[in-house]
């Protein structure tokens, strides 16, 4: 990417980032959040960050705009939309002033970065035919910082566990609803009968070309969150009880694997998350296999937020 | 150069977040500009990626690959902020900040978060 097609990329995403600030109507807020975050992808293909891009679009704009909008529209009854949005003049001189200068430092400091920059990148060409894989990224999410990884997967699920707790005590063990009351021959139930069996393939497509292509196990639980998602909202699946053992199991599954595998490693090669010489692929493969379900239920249910209709039995 | 422009404008985003933050009272849009001050700073991030390029590698693998993870963390914290405000929502039957608002409290500091 170059020259005005950079620069005109730069203005939508400052305008739309302005636009979302300023908008008073929560709903169009979160409508520029979303064409926000896919002009965002272009960025970071202008970057050569194509991981990064197909995450932002699949999370970053997909399922976070999804989780705004359900939540707009939750909040929508109570008057929401009408509770005056403006403060005061000074707060609002005060907060230019203090945004302008906050700019105006990271500008200073993107100034003074060092030149020839410092960069990991021998090392990790030095090092990636060791892994088995050739996508770069992979290497460094699954095996020079795999540690990460399986902080990030534990996060998911600390996540969800307080997600959970916002549930009142009456419905505690039940299912979280997120199903539209949509027709059962209409649209969304049409769709979500034919999108899923693609999606599927083309989730566990992303899993196994992210070894050594841009893609893997995030983007891939993504997609089959959503596919999930899709049929839960239009009713021809109910989502889960947050009590059910056969959920938790699924949901911790992933990451146990990762952690044995883990515990493996430091039997077999002397470090915590160390794989054995020529193993590094096999294991590799084994916790993105292992790891895509546990995120997919995860994030789906992240969404999906906590039960709240006591009168519902499981 | 063109690496840096986005720099600069990632600092931008991160400045119209923070305005967005201050002024307005109503959390889910706070949640929205925490989320716009989040895309900037991996957008700085990115860039310093894409500095670090060399030996036919676009960018930096290791930052970008935090990056992925910052994504996904971004998005578990907001699914929490979300579920804390529909749950406030239920419990108080309103969600604003502003103290101004709520017509039991008389200090007019309009502290909102």
């Amino acid at each position: 990417m170059s020259g005005a097609p950079t620069l005109a990329l730069i203005a939508l995403i400052l305008g739309l980032a302005l636009w979302i600030v300023l908008a008073r109507e929560t709903f169009a807020a979160v409508a520029g959040f979303i064409a926000y975050g896919l002009l965002l992808t272009l960025a970071w293909v202008g970057l050569s960050a194509v991981d990064v891009a197909m995450t932002e679009a699949a999370i970053g704009a997909g399922l976070t705009g999804a989780l705004l909008i359900g939540a707009a529209s939750r909040l929508r009854g109570g008057g929401y939309a009408e509770v005056r949005t403006r403060r005061g003049l000074a707060v609002r001189v005060l907060a230019i002033a203090a945004s302008v200068s906050v700019t105006a430092v990271l500008v200073a400091c993107l100034g003074m970065l060092p030149e020839p920059s410092p960069t990991l990148v021998p090392l990790v060409a030095d090092n990636l035919a060791a892994t088995g894989v050739g996508n770069p990224i992979t290497a460094v999410l699954l095996a020079f910082r795999a540690m990460d990884t399986l902080l990030e997967a534990i996060v998911l699920l600390f996540a969800l566990i307080a997600v959970w707790s916002l549930t009142p005590d009456a419905a505690w063990g039940q299912r979280p609803d997120i199903s539209h009351d949509a027709h059962p021959q209409g649209v969304l139930a049409y769709v979500a009968r034919v999108l899923p069996p693609i999606g599927i393939v083309i989730a566990v497509y992303i899993l196994w070309v992210g070894a050594d292509a841009p893609g893997g196990k995030f983007q891939g639980a993504t997609i089959l969150a959503s596919m999930w998602l899709l049929v839960m909202m239009a009713g021809l699946a109910r989502a889960p009880p947050v009590g059910s053992a056969a959920l938790r199991a699924w949901l911790v599954a992933g990451p146990l694997v990762f952690v044995a595998i883990g515990l493996y490693g430091a039997w077999e090669a002397d470090a915590f998350l160390a794989y054995p010489d020529g193993f590094a692929k096999p294991l590799i493969v084994v916790i993105e296999i292992a790891l895509m379900p546990s995120l997919a239920v995860t994030l789906a249910l992240l969404l999906a937020g906590a039960p709240r209709n006591a009168e519902a039995v499981p | 150069m063109n690496e840096m422009w986005l720099g600069y404008c990632a600092a931008g985003l991160i400045g119209i977040g923070l305005y967005g933050l201050i002024v307005n009272p109503q959390p889910l849009h706070k949640i929205l500009a925490f989320n716009i001050i989040g895309t900037g700073v991996f957008l700085v991030c990115a860039v310093v990626a894409r500095r670090g390029a060399a030996l036919g590698m676009g960018g930096d693998p290791i930052p970008q690959a935090l990056l992925i993870t910052a994504i996904v963390v971004a998005f578990a914290a907001s699914a929490v902020a979300v579920a804390l405000l529909v749950r406030l929502f239920e419990v108080e039957g309103r969600t604003t900040l502003d103290e101004e608002d709520a017509s039991t409290r008389t200090d007019r500091d309009g502290r909102g978060a």
